[in-house]
């Protein structure tokens, strides 16, 4: 068990990279913690699996260096990196037991019989398949067989990280449940390194202690997933966690007070003057729906009832705009307004939150 | 239009794949398919579409017999989880093909695919190929040649599972719009609850090969008439407990409440993870439980439960770090108690669900 | 699956069983019919009932026939089964080189079979041929028209270096069939060579190498161009192998009879020896 350094790490496809564009994965400084549960989020092209693969070894990436503790493993291929991976399609042996299946990269290694017979009792203990150790692995479902690769990921106990790609794409809803349940289990049990790479913002805020959001090539941010739902520190970000996403107005900011469609909004704080294109942002959680004058103006399009709360959607001066309503509160027939929380109120400038406090610290 | 299925079974080498159906899709309505893999949704839509044959059972289009019809036959289309374009054509080509098939003139054939393309917002793609077009828009591209046809069944087979969330998320939202602009009969098959919450019109939810039950989405999902409803239409899935009914009060362990009308016996109590809450609220009793893992989602907090034999989730708002392992005291409201008998019939609605 | 059943389309496949009854059913049945009568020509039949087939079976010329026949094909399997494996292992998996080697590869089974039997037949003589040639020169004593060894040689390594990429090339595609996912993962697991070809490479080539196995045992098994071309047979009965035997007897002797009980049976054989590989390999597949 390591901890994983990323020290100006970039990677291009190409072999002559000029532009900003040419970079699958633009320069960046990580440092993951031995023992932590870590996701990198993003939509399909953002680099996340770039990312993935440069840490398992299988891409050397065109500059920059990967430590695993002290030890620069930049050129080592994935064998002499000690790291196990489980992939978004099943991969098992088929001709081989369920047992033979987990014992594999224990034989491989040598490790005495003994020792691989307890181990693989323990891990199919773990992920429920001591009934099944004598069968054969063709004719599994797809449940099962992903279990399986799970199963041999966790089988190590000397990995210095487990990699997950998008590990749960083939499992039906409540299976996801079982699954997620008993890996955030088994990483409290043993305190591996764990690296999931998913598309799923559920997936990823709920595993990880750390989650890392990705968009063209570049981290846009790291943290908590209780940071990257209250202050969300690019738009993409805003947009990307929480169902539906962070709302976003164009807004014109005049110190604590902010120029929306027409109406004036109260901001929590005092903002110097701002250059480039201002938006305020506020999650749809943070939304109130009224009447009268207070707020902003809201027509309603359609309401979608989803069980534990309603997301109305309509639009402020021709934007569009959800409201998340709980299922224990009344929706007013006759609204027409909406009312932002400020103490959740977020400005962006170009995209990046503007953090007024910092700003403060620094001058 | 409309579609009816009599009494359609469907068994093949003796297993039964679809137990006897009975269901009526209403003229321009929104149909969702709700239930786990091999719940029997893709069998119960190729029945539909007239891909298969059904065991015994008649298929009513319009008042007409069509269950010996072929499918080429009859107007219906079909989108499914794999993005199916030809992959040489331009998307227009793509759209157009299936007028092309039925001969329709050049200058028809032009106006439609403009129009399906401005309604599926392919309009900048049209000269382009399906490859080179993201995931989301693949898919659209396959939807606008199932609607161009204007044909009055549309069929989606976990047409949004290959997506990527957001893209499921944004796509999701825009197809109840599609669905009311074609005027045709959706029917749509997901795995996800909150999927058919979503998409709203009606919900019939499967399991292993039975409809357990049609109706509004939303009333199916506040009002399952068994058990097995409400598990497969919950997600996280449903809390189940045993409860004793004594002198008309219903009791799980100290905590009890009035459950009147109902027999003297044993019960299980459903309700669903929202409905816990960590602190107490009007009128809720408090129920011990040993937390086992929190998952943090950025706004709400999953705890996961034990409750003596009971495995539970509950889904509470805000962000709550507690130790593993602990003595925890959740509140629940009885209003969100579901009652059913022990062989998983609805006793007693939750009464919040029947005063709604 | 089942579909709605529409029986007109029946009608669409009449002109095709017309076709398999005229070139394959009649004829077959002639030779059925043949095989029960004897005739000496001008159309004169007699009931000859299972004398032919008797003939046949106990026929110590046909016996020996079978035997070189059994060899033969059990030989050409043994090098070609695993030189295709092999060879399709080591084939680049994309880029310009694995179309080049696709189609160098594909080269051979371009030939027409006659021609093969006749640049081999060339390439080993020994006065002329560069193969013939320079084995004689070097000192080894190599001529197929009158060593039976060196035609057995000469034969083997002609039908080896016709037919292994036809293995090397449905092996290639099941191959090419194969997630990188699982290669990756068999690295992390620690995999060694030879359990990554055990575990995972051969598993899934399972399919085509029943299709390569039967396909490569049915026509070794009725062999018959080549070596006509090449020896002839000879020298003496070294290389008669059941075709040409047959064709000996039907058009060299014309005993009709014999031949065409000889044909039932020969086509029986190859029947039963295919079930038996298909069952064999479809069973160690499970068991594998």
């Amino acid at each position: 068990m390591t901890r994983i350094t990323l020290e100006n790490l970039a990677h291009s496809y190409l072999p002559n990279p000029s532009k900003d564009d040419d970079w699958a994965l633009k320069p960046m400084d990580m440092v993951w913690q031995d023992g932590g549960a870590y996701a990198l989020l993003g939509s399909s092209g953002c680099g996340k699996s770039t990312l993935l693969n440069i840490i398992s070894g299988l891409l050397v990436p065109s500059q920059g260096r990967i430590l695993f503790g002290e030890r620069d493993v930049t050129a080592l291929p994935t064998l002499e990196r000690n790291i196990a991976q489980v992939f978004q399609f099943p991969v098992v042996y088929d001709t081989m037991s369920v047992r033979d299946n987990l014992a594999f990269p224990l034989k491989n290694r040598g490790l005495p019989a003994d020792q691989i017979a307890a181990r693989v009792a323990e891990v199919a203990e773990m992920i429920g398949m001591s009934a099944t150790l004598d069968r054969r692995a063709r004719g599994l479902t797809a449940d099962a067989k992903q279990k399986i690769s799970l199963g041999r990921g966790m089988v190590r106990q000397d990995v210095n990280a487990i990699l997950f790609d998008e590990p749960l794409t083939v499992i039906d809803p409540h299976m996801k449940w079982e699954l997620r349940t008993q890996l955030k289990d088994l990483h409290r049990r043993f305190g591996h390194t764990m690296i999931y790479v998913t598309h799923d913002q559920t997936e990823a805020l709920t595993f990880a202690d750390q989650v890392v959001v990705m968009y063209d090539g570049r981290v846009v941010q790291a943290g908590t997933p209780q940071a990257l739902f209250e202050a969300p520190e690019h738009t993409f970000v805003g947009y990307f966690i929480g169902s539906p996403g962070m709302n976003l107005l164009e807004a014109r900011i005049e110190g604590a007070t902010a120029h929306v469609a027409g109406a004036r909004i109260t901001l929590a704080q005092g903002y110097g003057p701002l250059d480039g294109r201002t938006q305020i942002g506020i999650r749809p959680e943070f939304l109130r729906l009224g009447t009268g004058d207070e707020g902003l103006p809201f027509t309603i399009r359609r309401i979608e009832d989803v069980g534990h709360h309603r997301i109305v959607r309509g639009q402020v001066d021709g934007t569009e705009v959800n409201v998340v309503v709980p299922e224990s509160q009344p929706l007013p027939a006759d609204a027409d307004r909406v009312v932002p929380d400020p103490a959740h109120l977020h400005v962006y400038r170009d995209d990046w939150r503007v953090d007024p406090a910092r700003r403060e610290r620094a001058a | 239009m409309s579609l009816e299925l009599r009494g359609i079974t469907k068994s093949v080498g003796g297993r039964v794949q679809i137990h006897p159906t009975d269901l009526t899709l209403q003229p321009g309505s929104m149909n969702v398919l709700l239930g786990p893999t091999l719940a029997g949704k893709t069998t119960l839509m190729r029945l539909m579409a007239g891909l298969d044959k059904p065991t015994a059972g008649r298929v009513i289009w319009n008042g007409a017999d069509v269950t010996d019809q072929r499918v080429q036959d009859r107007k219906v289309a079909m989108v499914y989880q794999q993005f199916i374009n030809y992959p040489s054509m331009s998307v227009r080509d793509n759209i157009a093909s299936p007028l092309r098939l039925m001969g329709v003139p050049r200058d028809e054939i032009d106006r439609r695919v403009h129009e399906t393309a401005e309604m599926m917002r392919l309009t900048p793609m049209l000269d382009r190929r399906p490859l080179e077009l993201s995931g989301g828009q693949q898919q659209r591209c396959a939807l606008a040649r199932a609607l161009v046809k204007g044909a009055g069944l549309v069929l989606l087979d976990e047409p949004l599972a290959n997506l990527d969330y957001k893209l499921r998320e944004e796509l999701r939202a825009e197809i109840p719009r599609i669905f009311e602009e074609s005027g045709a009969i959706f029917v749509y098959a997901t795995t996800e609850p909150e999927e058919a919450l979503l998409l709203g019109g009606h919900t019939a939810t499967l399991w292993e090969g039975r409809v357990t039950q049609f109706g509004p989405t939303p009333a199916v999902y506040r009002a399952p008439q068994d058990a097995t409803t409400a598990r497969v239409f919950s997600d996280p899935p449903m809390n189940f407990t045993t409860v004793t009914l004594a002198a008309g009060r219903a009791g799980i362990h100290a905590a009890q409440w009035e459950a009147g009308g109902l027999a003297d016996g044993d019960y299980v109590a459903g309700f669903r993870p929202a409905h816990l809450s960590l602190s107490e609220t009007p009128g809720a009793v408090p129920l011990s439980a040993i937390l086992d893992t929190t998952e943090i989602t950025g706004a709400r907090t999953f705890l996961h439960l034990r409750h003596g034999p009971d495995r539970w989730v509950g889904l509470v708002d805000g962000v709550h770090r507690r130790d593993h392992g602990q003595q925890l005291t959740v509140w629940l409201d009885p209003a969100h108690v579901y009652l059913f008998t022990t062989d998983g019939r609805l006793a007693r609605t939750a009464p919040y669900a029947a005063a709604a | 699956m089942d579909k709605p059943v529409n029986n007109r389309a029946w009608f669409l496949v009449l002109p095709v069983l017309a076709l398999v009854a005229f070139s394959a059913i009649l004829p077959l049945m002639t030779v059925v019919n043949y095989s029960l009568q004897d005739t000496f020509g001008n159309n004169q039949f007699f009931w000859a009932g299972l004398e032919w087939f008797e003939e046949v079976i106990h026929s110590d010329r046909i016996r020996a026939a079978l035997g070189r026949q059994i060899i033969f094909s059990a030989t050409i399997l043994a090098i070609e089964i695993p030189l295709g494996i092999f060879i399709a292992l080591n084939m680049p998996k994309k880029g310009v080189w694995a179309s080049f080697c696709l189609v160098v590869m594909a080269l051979p089974l371009l030939i027409p079979w006659n021609v093969v039997g006749t640049i081999w037949q060339v390439f080993g003589r020994v006065d002329i041929g560069l193969l013939g040639y320079t084995l004689t020169k070097l000192g080894v004593s190599y001529n197929y028209v009158n060593d039976p060894v060196a035609a057995w040689i000469t034969i083997i390594v002609m039908d080896v270096w016709h037919w292994t990429s036809l293995v090397a090339l449905l092996c290639y595609a099941g191959l090419q069939s194969i997630p990188d996912a699982y290669y990756q993962a068999a690295r992390i697991d620690q995999a060694s060579r030879w359990k990554v070809f055990r575990y995972i490479e051969l598993p899934k080539m399972q399919g085509v190498l029943l299709i390569a196995v039967l396909l490569r045992f049915m026509d070794s098994f009725m062999i018959y161009t080549e070596p006509f071309v090449l020896t002839g047979g000879g020298p003496g009965n070294a290389t008669t192998f059941l075709s040409i035997d047959l064709v000996k007897m039907a058009v060299g002797q014309f005993d009709l009879g014999p031949a065409a009980a000889f044909s039932l049976i020969y086509f029986l054989v190859i029947l039963l020896i295919s079930f038996v590989f298909y069952t064999v390999m479809t069973k160690e597949g499970e068991a594998l």
